[in-house]
């Protein structure tokens, strides 16, 4: 295992407050040092270290119950770990944060499965998960303004959901679905976005648009796909981490991951 | 209906207003005029007893908005709202028992019950209540800061979904229990009764009951836009995604700890007044009213008029009052059974409620 990039002494004493950015002077805007969560015994993360450098696009495979969303629930505050620290930047220590902070951060996630506000239209999704005040005293009196609705509307556009601004989130069909919620990271403006299984149940049309829709973000923000879909992983084109029953197993592009003993043992059972 | 989306919602839409506006006109104006001009024996007169049996069913109507705005829009069940809307009562109880003075049975200073269990002075949480302004004051400040402590607790260990409608019945149980013992200071079993006035206004006299019934009208149609306002507003949309979704609403950022302790805190607030009026009206308030059955029936009240609408709230309030005056005379041990019925088959057939549903049809039609 490497040791690890960061020392105690790099990270600032600052406790975590609402206005708090990552810190990434160093290059890296995600350390996970060690990290264990275990259920009832059973290790679903075991001492697991990962890093993610600011602005990469990384991809996390591994088969079923390796603990990829795991990995998201211990990053975004859902899940505690038994052990080991998670650091978003080198100052802010994720552990200390709940998950509205961590969100407040600058943290997004997409779900496994699409999950959104089925009794809200698409618009007030949006509207929703745009980046503006979200205390109590703020959302009473809240007005949307000209810029935040361009957003919106630009994001509408982005994901191809324009005609459906008006419809029910619910109503929605399951590839829609899928990129509504990567629509609503859009205007969420998060500097790390988490998203999990994006493709899975979707028509090869849907995949390509996916993919093209996940590039476009990776432009401007650090993303983090979870997929067990090779071939939509080969065509991301990025630094592959392959998970094996909650450790790092493998790490490189796809190419070298791929021809990786341990790697091919897990995946052909050989 | 090219509404622009995201824009803040009016607070009523135009037909809305009018509506809103009829029903001020006939609830504060007409029915008191008919009230009070005709002659005894008119056919067109509304006669003594009705006056303060609508301003009961009035109060009730506010109940059951207030119940809709947590249950309807943030999606917590509360069965324990009758413990709210019994302390605004007590409030304005204790209120009236000191302006009895030295009228009761026993010409004493202190209120009756209190000379029956031989107290010789006035308990200390009982000062204050000479004057009604802290009288109104406690009927908001009692259940409001109840609620308040009762939800930080609830929602700090995210105890939600059933688990939080059975404590909330546990609440207004023990409440109960603990309103009846003599020796809490409210009047034990029998509560606070035998009131004579209000404000210097006899509560026998007509002319005050005509009064009591304006204000509740009135503090419905308030209660009703406060609701509004809260549900049009961004702060509404957060409600409905936190009953659809909560963890979703906290990774986008939201506390909802917060949002779910402010609505359910104003909710119980408005309950509040509900029950400050109620008592008035009514003659007594006892430990009865937080019975956990009553709670239930106020969420069958917005079960069967229909969840997230407010006005069907309203109705839903109203059309169940008026079967179980009908039941209790007509068959009064069949009551709880007919209202379990109707809980149950609204929830299977009519899951949107009556008014919901004649809603959702006018909308469906009008588009
Ligand atoms: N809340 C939980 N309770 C018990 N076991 C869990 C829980 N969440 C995940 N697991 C287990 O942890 C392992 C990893 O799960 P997960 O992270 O969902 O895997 P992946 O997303 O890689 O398919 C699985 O064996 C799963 O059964
Ligand atoms: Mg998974």
């Amino acid at each position: 295992m490497s040791t690890p990039r960061s020392s105690a002494a790099d990270r600032s004493l600052a406790p975590p407050g609402m206005d708090s950015k990552p810190d990434t002077r160093h290059g890296e805007i995600l350390y996970v040092e060690n990290v264990t969560v275990s259920f009832d015994g059973f290790k679903a993360l075991d001492d697991l270290t990962l890093y993610i450098e600011d602005g990469e696009l990384r991809c996390i495979i591994g088969p079923n119950g390796a603990g990829k969303t795991t990995l998201m629930d211990v990053i975004t505050g859902k899940t505690r770990p038994d052990a080991g620290t998670l650091f978003f930047g080198s100052n802010l220590d994720l552990s200390q944060m709940s998950e509205h902070e961590i969100a407040r951060a600058g943290i997004g996630r997409k779900f496994q499965t699409p999950t959104l506000f089925d009794g809200l239209t698409v618009f007030e999704n949006l509207e929703l998960a745009l980046d503006a005040p979200k205390t109590v005293i703020s959302t009473l009196f809240a007005r949307l303004e000209g810029a935040q609705r361009e957003r919106i509307e630009s994001a509408l556009e982005t994901v191809g959901l324009a005609d459906t601004a008006e419809r029910r989130a619910g109503e929605l069909a399951h590839g829609q679905k899928q990129w509504l919620e990567i629509g609503m990271l859009l205007v969420q403006n998060p500097r790390l976005l988490l998203i999990d299984e994006p493709v899975a149940g979707m028509t090869h049309a849907e995949v390509d648009r996916t993919t093209r829709l996940l590039r476009e973000l990776a432009g401007s923000h650090t993303v983090v796909v979870v997929e067990h879909d090779m071939e939509f992983v080969r065509s991301l084109d990025s630094r592959v981490s392959v998970l094996h029953q909650g450790r790092l197993l493998a790490e490189g592009d796809m190419q070298t991951v791929q021809d990786d003993e341990r790697v091919i043992e897990v995946y052909l059972g050989g | 209906m090219a509404s622009d989306p995201g824009e803040r919602r009016p607070l009523l839409s135009p037909l809305g207003w009018l509506l809103f506006a009829a029903f001020a006109v006939a609830a504060v104006v007409l029915l008191p005029l008919l009230h009070l001009l005709p002659a005894a024996d008119s056919a067109l007169r509304v006669p003594d007893f009705a006056i303060p049996l609508l301003g009961k069913f009035l109060c009730y109507a506010m109940v059951a908005l207030a119940v809709d705005l947590i249950w309807g829009y943030a999606g917590i069940l509360s069965l324990g709202h009758g413990t709210f809307f019994a302390l605004g009562g007590y409030a304005m109880g204790m209120y009236l028992m000191r302006s009895i003075g030295t009228e009761g049975v026993y010409r004493s200073e202190l209120p009756d019950f209190m000379v029956f269990l031989d107290w010789k002075e006035l308990p200390w949480f009982w000062y204050g209540f000479d004057h009604f302004w802290f009288a109104a004051l406690m009927a908001l400040a009692a259940p409001g800061l109840l609620a308040f402590v009762f939800g930080w607790f609830a929602f700090r260990s995210r105890i939600r979904g059933v688990y939080f409608s059975i404590i909330t019945q546990a609440m207004t149980y023990a409440f109960m229990l603990l309103f009846f013992r003599n020796n809490t200071g409210f009047g034990g079993n029998n509560g606070l009764t035998d009131f004579k006035r209000l404000l210097g206004f006899s509560l026998q006299d007509p002319d005050t009951r005509v009064g009591l019934y304006v204000a509740s009208a009135l503090a419905l149609m308030g209660v009703f836009l406060v609701c509004r306002g809260v549900v049009t507003s961004k702060l509404g949309r957060v409600l409905e995604a936190v009953r659809d979704g909560e963890d979703k609403v906290r990774f986008s950022g939201y506390d909802t700890f917060h949002f779910k302790l402010f609505v359910w805190t104003l909710s119980a607030l408005l309950c509040g007044v509900a029950g400050a009026l109620y008592a008035p009206q009514v003659g007594i308030i006892n430990p009865s009213e937080m019975q956990p059955a009553n709670s239930i029936e106020m969420a069958v009240w917005v079960a069967v008029g229909g969840r997230g609408t407010l006005v069907g709230a309203a109705a839903g309030a109203w059309i169940v009052s008026a079967a179980k005056s009908w039941f209790t005379v007509a068959a009064p041990d069949l009551w709880l059974y007919v209202l379990g019925a109707l809980f149950v088959g609204v929830t299977l057939f009519l899951p949107r409620g009556v008014v919901g549903s004649l809603m959702a049809r006018g909308r469906g039609g009008s588009t």
